[in-house]
């Protein structure tokens, strides 16, 4: 292990023990038939983390993302944002107290344009639905999505149509409406996916920025392992459903298990 | 908004205005029609165009305000109280009616939206007690509007001009406050759309609930518009019509409604120096146009526009046409 890495580990480990966990799964199941997607799966996110949930295909991380964000209801276990019971609420209630997240696929609204896209990023946040209606068009938010379209040099691009844009624009796009409401989390599903190395290590480099920045607190899925291990301050390996292991991804990368468990039998 | 379209707006108002003068009693009449009619179709556009929720029962709306309307004030009320009073019961109704498309949407929610126009009609056609069957409500009288009678044909064309003035005023305001984003996103992406805090349901539940309560006015003018109406007026046929308003005029657009109502109820007309053959004609026109311009006539005209200020360069992304105000 290298110093760099240890400073990592060490780093990992005093905020472990610094803050309460932002979120708490608690032996979360889903099954889907007679097969346990997420079997008993307990961890939790500090703040200021930054989490990665790797692990095979089908081994039950996009499971796990949906019944922690409210997309499916779990069978079994329980969730907590700030010590809050959030099992089986809804996605906009959820959001609401500071949740935000990416989808694994695009998800940008194609005919609004960028600066729009990140309005409405922001705006359900902002007073009651009868003051958004008589107040100001853009929810007082204009500002603040200059400052987002900014910080993730986008501005030639304001007044274009989402839909327009190149993918990998469209993945920062999306990436920056996540951060628009000032969440307390943000889960990140396959940042990374279809998006070529200079935009990913730039995209990388952005959100290392923003956390920086805003001393945030991230849960990343990813396949892509040289993106996790750069960004992530601790990673978790799901396989079958279950947590096999869990450590700094200095750690991760050389443990024979998850070599074991990626490589097959 | 650009100048070029600010000056169009400006020139199809004063047209607006100043046509009425020049036209015989039944093109007056049928000016009114498209004032009155182009309202319900804004409504509709509210709820398809913009919130992307499809629905086949606009008509039955207009049925139940123009029913709202002729019978409030047949029971003594004045207009304003029955005109808001109908608008007031398709925005509950409206809102009920939502309730099947947080479960189902598309073709799916079609149908039960096409159900529901079935069960109005049926209501109105049978419930004689209220609505008198088939026989209809005659002798609905034009309001005195703060001392001015609507009775004549031009005066009544000036109070419905005025009242869809108003009402798209208030329609656009909502469409470019932060509901119009949220309608749109809606439309676009409802799962993403939540996980970024819009609360869809209410959304879904609004979008039904003005669109409706827009039918709901608009039937309140229709009735003393055409002094009699009947239960056929309002069958699937004028639900029909009124989505026909909207996809032709160009859905998702603010100015849709008002290009499509002008082509839904003038076109008809003009096209029987074909006789017996108007229909076909005007059938084949429209399906034509859905052919070659599914976008609707402001679709066309802005790709238009866009091909003439963007000659030489590269055309922008399929699908990218649409604008929101």
């Amino acid at each position: 292990m290298s110093v760099a890495d240890m400073s990592v580990a060490a780093m990992s480990i005093a905020v472990n023990q610094a803050a309460s966990p932002v979120l708490q799964v608690a032996n979360l199941r889903k099954s889907f038939g007679g097969i346990a997607a997420v079997d008993d799966v307990s961890f939790a996110v500090r703040e200021g983390e930054i989490l990665g949930i790797i692990g095979p295909n089908g081994s039950g991380k996009s499971t796990l993302f949906n019944c922690v964000l409210g997309q499916l209801t779990p069978s079994g276990g329980e969730v907590r944002v700030d010590g809050r019971p959030t099992t089986g609420m809804r996605p906009c209630d959820l959001n609401r107290l500071g949740v935000s997240r990416t989808f694994q696929l695009l998800q940008v609204f194609p005919q609004l344009s960028v600066r729009d896209n990140l309005i409405m990023a922001g705006q359900e946040h902002q007073g009651s639905m009868l003051s958004r209606l008589i107040g100001r068009s853009d929810a007082g938010l204009g500002e603040a999505a200059d400052q987002m379209i900014e910080f993730f040099r986008l501005p030639h691009l304001a007044a274009e149509q989402a839909g327009s844009l190149s993918y990998g624009q469209q993945k920062l796009l999306d990436a920056a409406m996540a951060f628009m409401a000032g969440p307390r989390l943000v889960l990140l599903d396959e940042p990374a996916g279809g998006v070529n190395l200079t935009m990913l290590a730039y995209l990388r480099e952005r959100l290392q920025a923003y956390h920086a920045e805003h001393n945030a607190t991230f849960v990343v899925i990813e396949h892509q392992m040289e993106f996790v291990m750069a960004l992530c301050t601790r990673v978790l390996v799901l396989a079958e459903g279950r947590i096999i292991a869990e450590g700094a991804p200095a750690d991760i990368r050389e443990n024979p298990i998850v070599i074991e468990a990626y490589l097959g039998h | 908004m650009t100048r070029l379209g600010a000056i169009v707006l400006a020139v199809a108002g004063l047209l607006a205005i100043a046509a009425p003068f020049f036209l015989k009693p039944f093109g007056i009449y049928l000016l009114s029609m498209w004032a009155v009619l182009t309202i319900a179709a804004i409504g509709l556009n509210l709820t398809l165009g913009y919130a992307g929720q499809v629905s086949l029962a606009q008509g039955a709306f207009v049925g139940i305000g123009a029913y709202a309307e002729a019978l409030l004030t047949q029971a003594g009320l004045p207009f304003p109280p029955a005109f808001i009073a109908a608008g007031l019961l398709c925005f509950i109704v409206g809102w009920i009616l939502g309730y099947p498309a947080l479960r189902v949407q598309h073709h799916y929610l079609a149908f039960v939206t096409l159900a529901f126009n079935t069960l109005v009609f049926l209501v109105l056609r049978n419930e004689q007690w209220l609505t008198n069957g088939i026989y209809g409500i005659n002798g609905i009288v034009r309001p005195i509007f703060l001392g001015w009678s609507t009775g004549k044909a031009l005066n009544f064309y000036l109070f419905s001009l005025g009242i869809l003035a108003a009402l798209s005023l208030a329609i656009w305001w909502m469409l470019r406050s932060p509901w119009g984003r949220a309608f749109v996103a809606l439309r676009e992406n409802p799962i993403r759309a939540a996980s970024l805090g819009l609360d869809t349901r209410r959304y879904t539940l609004m979008a039904f609930a003005i669109g409706s309560s827009l039918a709901g006015l608009s039937g309140a003018l229709y009735a003393p518009l055409v002094q009699f109406i009947e239960p056929a007026s309002f069958s699937l046929s004028m639900s029909f019509n009124l989505l026909l308003m909207v996809i032709v005029g160009g859905s998702g657009y603010f100015f849709g409604p008002f290009v499509g109502a002008l082509v839904a109820v003038l076109l008809p007309e003009w096209m029987r120096v074909a006789e017996g053959y108007y229909l076909i004609v005007y059938a084949a026109l429209v399906m034509a146009m859905m052919a070659f311009c599914p976008s609707g006539i402001l679709g066309l005209a802005e790709r238009l526009l866009k091909a003439v200020s963007h000659y030489g360069r590269p055309s922008p992304a399929i699908g990218a046409e649409r604008t929101v105000p």
